[in-house]
């Protein structure tokens, strides 16, 4: 059962375009796919090795430019798509690294306002260096990929596809990842930081490899979300963004990759689906019963009080989100005082 | 000539700047020294504080008083209702989200914050909807009256940056004659620097930390209530930059260290005036956000904090 399970549930993502013919439908069902790549990423950080970055949506920003910047009019450099998808996880990943060494050694909410304050401060600059990066209204015209000859286009079928192959691989990768050295290493210093390090765990090293990592992973997605999309602006990557990713997170349960994609495909449906539908049919039914109030409603406002209440009720009933993995709802159930790791061993 | 004057009326500007970030640093850092904990909706109180004030003065037929001890005490009795409200918000956060997290592992509080500063925000835009809302500007001279202008070799001094300085510079002194002076300010920082002595002393753990957010989230009322004055406007989202610059202050002057948030708020608010003169405006949140970057990398203890290695 465990191994049929996730496979029935590939095979039904897979008919999903063929079942529902509605356009934006599969685009949203595609924006729901790149904010479950943003939250592999964020999960790494957050959820694997225990760091708290609060400014991720900027590791987001810089995929997503990078790939504007070699693919679009705006210098006359036009790169193939796929092997850019590399290049923007290695631009974000080298930005991870370059924030990561000097300011990893810092205690965990410091971490947070760091990268917090880098996350205001790339899209501020994107959004500055207009000469370059097109100011506020940002770059359009951002070439689409191609595949043998068939061009992506703005139909999200193909790029439905493309997240859902790309999620598949990169479950692969995790997979793997968290049960090997490094990925003992991370969950070992989320538990305990001065234990492993006195267990001969490089700490440095590990959360550098875990950070520089997860800023690969929203690379990636920002590569596939400036492609989809045909146009990047500052205004995509702000403080917002990085909230729902890590509302996300603490709604599916950080850390165990079956938590971490339901809790993205809630918010994912919820922000792109299901908030803009419910608004539409509120102010269809505005209208015909003519009621202004609900005529001119627009539930997408909300959708910030929504993420809200989620981190406060998920952080204050259950910490460790819907899915969790048994290790961190031990270490987040445990009956000693301040932070002291849970003796799980048993 | 004009040179240095246009230096001095920047550093004028950065001063009424700074009082507000000091004001709302306060909030910060004495909740962080009291828990631990960046008590990230702590900005949006002073939006609070702002959106308050707005409310109990459209109560009050503004436009009959033109001068006169009426007003100052119109204004008073709006500063302390605010800050009274504010401070009650500050403790009910505090009661409702935080006080069960208390033991939980860091992150678990820091990340309910988040959550309760999105609550508020959004509250605060239900209440008054998605643009800048008007803040009238009654102080000094009346509804309607523009602000006098000092000029001292040169310099143009607004009354209201006057109004700004004072009001900030005395809640700061009231608030060091509570911290120091006073048995609840002696508990405050007896529960900031052990917890557990603290309460074998028969201090009550709960009632000061309760104060604390009390006194932190009051203080950041009345940083909202002369930002309104000064700036004429207000925003539900104002909290958020404000807040963040704020926190980069506490840290600036040492997190923890009461002097040390004062410090930093003007020092903040005058780097902030600074570059927008000097560099351009649209830098201002970059250079701030790195100057919190740059210290909590290079000096994490500030300018005034001391070195405190982490708790294992």
């Amino acid at each position: 059962m465990k191994r049929v399970l996730p496979l029935v549930i590939i095979v039904a993502l897979a008919f999903v375009p063929l079942l529902d013919r509605n356009a934006s439908h599969i685009s949203a069902y595609a924006d729901t796919g790149g904010l479950v790549l943003l939250a592999f990423g964020l999960n790494i950080i957050v959820g694997y090795t225990g760091l708290l970055a609060l400014g991720f949506a900027a590791f987001f920003a810089i995929g997503a430019y990078t790939y504007a910047f070699l693919a679009s009019p705006q210098f006359g450099i036009h790169l193939n798509f796929w092997p850019m998808i590399g290049v923007s996880a290695a631009v974000a990943g080298l930005f991870g690294l370059v924030l990561g060494a000097p300011t990893l050694r810092l205690r965990g909410d410091y971490l947070a306002i760091v990268t917090l304050g880098f996350g205001e401060i790339v899209p501020q600059v994107l959004q500055n260096l207009d000469k370059w990066t097109g100011g506020p209204d940002g770059i359009a015209g951002i070439d689409q990929p191609r595949l043998f000859g068939f061009g992506f286009g703005f139909n999200p079928v193909p790029y439905y596809y493309l997240y859902l192959a790309i999620i598949l691989v990169s479950l692969w990768l995790l997979n793997n990842l968290r049960h090997s050295r490094i990925g003992r290493s991370w969950m070992a210093i989320r538990e305990d930081e001065l234990a492993a390090a006195h267990m001969g765990i490089n700490t440095t090293t590990a959360k550098l490899a875990a950070f520089s990592l997860g800023a690969a992973f929203a690379g990636v997605a920002g590569v596939l979300f400036a492609a989809k999309l045909s146009t990047v602006s500052p205004s995509g990557f702000d403080f917002n963004t990085s909230v729902m990713i890590l509302a996300a997170l603490v709604l599916g349960g950080m850390g165990n990759l079956p938590g971490v994609i339901t809790g993205a495909v809630i918010i994912g449906l919820l922000n792109f689906l299901i908030l803009p539908q419910a608004t539409n049919w509120v102010q269809t039914l505005g209208q015909q019963m003519h009621i202004a109030v609900l005529a001119s409603v627009d539930l997408n406002q909300y959708r910030f009080l929504v993420y809200g209440i989620i981190l406060v009720t998920v952080m204050l009933f259950r910490p460790e989100g819907l899915i969790p993995s048994a290790t961190r709802r031990a270490e987040l159930h445990a009956e000693a005082s301040s932070g002291a790791p849970a003796q799980a061993d048993g | 000539m004009p040179e240095i004057h246009q230096f001095f009326q920047q550093l004028i500007n950065g001063i009424a700047l700074g009082g507000m970030y000091a004001l709302i640093a306060l909030g910060y850092t004495m909740v962080y020294g009291i828990v631990e904990l960046i008590n990230f909706a702590h900005g949006d109180v002073y939006t609070l504080g702002s959106y308050f004030s707005l409310s109990i003065l459209a109560l009050i037929p503004l436009s009959r008083y033109t001068g006169g001890w009426q007003l100052w005490l119109i204004a008073s009795c709006v500063i302390v209702l605010a800050a009274l409200l504010c401070g009650i918000v500050g403790v009910l956060i505090e009661r409702l989200a935080y006080r069960r997290l208390r033991n939980a592992p860091r992150l678990a509080p820091l990340i309910t914050a988040i959550g309760v500063s999105l609550i508020l925000e959004n509250l605060m835009q239900i209440w008054k909807g998605t643009s800048e809302v008007p803040f009238p500007q009654f102080l000094p001279g009346g509804l309607g009256v523009p602000d006098n202008v000092f000029v001292v070799a040169g310099v143009g001094i607004h009354e209201r940056a006057l109004i700004v300085v004072v009001v900030s510079i005395l809640a700061m002194l009231a608030l060091n004659l509570l911290v120091f002076r006073t048995k609840l300010g002696t508990a405050m920082r007896a529960t900031a620097q052990d917890r557990d002595a603290a309460q074998l002393m028969g201090i009550n753990i709960n009632g000061t930390i309760a104060w604390t957010f009390f006194i932190g989230a009051a203080l950041a009322g009345v940083a909202g209530f002369i930002s309104g004055i000064y700036y004429g406007t207000t925003f539900f989202l104002n909290g958020y930059q404000a807040g963040l610059k704020a926190f980069t202050a506490a840290v600036l002057g040492g997190i923890g260290n009461i002097t040390g948030a004062m410090l930093g708020g003007f020092l903040i608010g005058i780097v902030e005036a600074m570059t927008s003169q000097y560099i351009s405006d649209q830098w201002t949140s970059v250079v701030v956000f790195s100057i919190l970057i740059l210290i909590l990398v290079f000096r994490p203890s500030g300018l005034l904090g001391e070195q405190v290695p982490e708790k294992v």
